[in-house]
């Protein structure tokens, strides 16, 4: 039976370095239960080391959270990696830990890259420089993000900055997105009339939130059987009447 | 002025596009975010960016740019070689960081404004 669930699909933690050092994976479930959010995805830049304490932080509370990762491309796009596992999201990450922009993060310019536990405290600092990006093509990223199994989501393609659209004028067509995330300053219908072109993709709307208060901001709301990879998979694809409606 | 000539001094390397290298270039423009080359690259301009996405070829095509030159000794996809080499747009590379090579063209009075 088909059920709605409410899913903001773009939060970071406190492991990016422009994210709120409040954005510990407890206190964004917490948050993420006050607005009434079902599902919610964590998606650092270029890490996912702070993905297994948000699983485990989520246990026994109603919310389900995704496995993500938001990788910048060689042609500095941001794109959303979405997996059922947290051993498929850490794959992906060695191959982006590897392909990285060399040296180390300076906390002072870019800010601190905070690895906490599921009880919010504090077990290490990433010394890699997450804000950089990573020297594989957007289409070689999209295809690796497949491979594991994961979703592939193009990030606020409204924006001029780190955007797909921004970066690359227009999406190219051999791109097998799965979705495109419309961001929480504009409408999906704003969207579709600046860029035409998006109409044939799926179009989600997600919060990108870095501070507390932006979880929820926008959000999506999928029709599906249950809140798990597989379904919004099956949503994003039109499968047995499931539905992808963006609430930007 | 002559793609060719431009080439020749700078000391371009060519990908593809050798049969257009006849064309005139009237002004120059240097952007990595395609967007911004939509919006604001103008016919018959030589275009200097690091990007090396397919994405290029469509865009200069679009513009009716006369030539890119990819900037800081990096090469063009292999995608991106096949499709300017199928639409006959001349790609060059230039081991110059973009602003050398910028202050060079306009040295050789190729001016972004036009």
């Amino acid at each position: 039976m088909l059920k709605c669930f409410r899913a903001d699909l773009h939060i970071h933690t406190c492991l990016s370095p422009c994210a709120d050092l409040t954005m510990s994976p407890k206190r964004i479930i917490n948050t993420g239960l006050v607005k009434k959010l079902d599902i919610i995805a964590v998606c650092d830049h270029n890490s996912a080391e702070n993905v297994h304490a948000a699983l485990n932080a989520s246990r026994n509370t109603r919310l389900t959270v995704i496995a993500g990762m938001e990788i910048t491309s060689a042609e500095e796009v941001h794109v959303i990696a979405l997996f059922a596992t947290y051993d498929a999201v850490h794959a992906l990450q060695e191959l982006v830990y590897e392909n990285l922009t060399a040296g180390e993060n300076d906390e002072a310019l870019f800010g601190a890259q905070i690895i906490v536990n599921a009880s919010d405290e504090i077990e290490g600092y990433n010394k890699r420089l997450l804000i950089g990006a990573t020297s594989l093509p957007i289409k070689r990223i999209v295809d690796e993000i497949h491979r594991l199994g994961g979703l592939a989501i193009a990030s606020h393609i409204d924006r001029e900055a780190y955007s797909i659209i921004g970066q690359l004028g227009f999406i190219p067509d051999d791109l097998e997105l799965d979705a495109l995330e419309i961001s929480s300053s504009t409408t999906i219908a704003a969207a579709i009339e600046r860029f035409p072109q998006i109409k044939k993709y799926t179009l989600i709307s997600s919060s990108d939130a870095h501070y507390l208060d932006d979880i929820g901001k926008a959000t999506t709301q999928f029709t599906i059987e249950k809140p798990t990879l597989e379904e919004l998979r099956k949503a994003f694809r039109d499968v047995g009447g499931r539905r992808v409606v963006a609430q930007a | 002025m002559k793609l060719t000539e431009i080439v020749k001094s700078c000391n371009l390397q060519l990908v593809c596009g050798e049969k257009s290298l006849n064309r005139d270039v009237s002004g120059g423009y240097v952007s990595d975010l395609l967007s911004d080359v939509m919006a604001n690259c103008k016919k018959d301009d030589i275009w200097l960016t690091l990007q090396i996405h397919p994405n290029i070829v469509a865009v200069a095509k679009l513009k009716e740019i006369a030539g890119i030159i990819i900037i800081n000794g990096r090469k063009p996809e292999a995608e991106t070689t096949k499709k300017a080499n199928a639409e006959g747009l001349p790609v060059m590379t230039s081991d110059l960081p973009a602003f050398e090579l910028a202050g060079r063209l306009y040295n050789m009075g190729i001016h972004g404004t036009h």
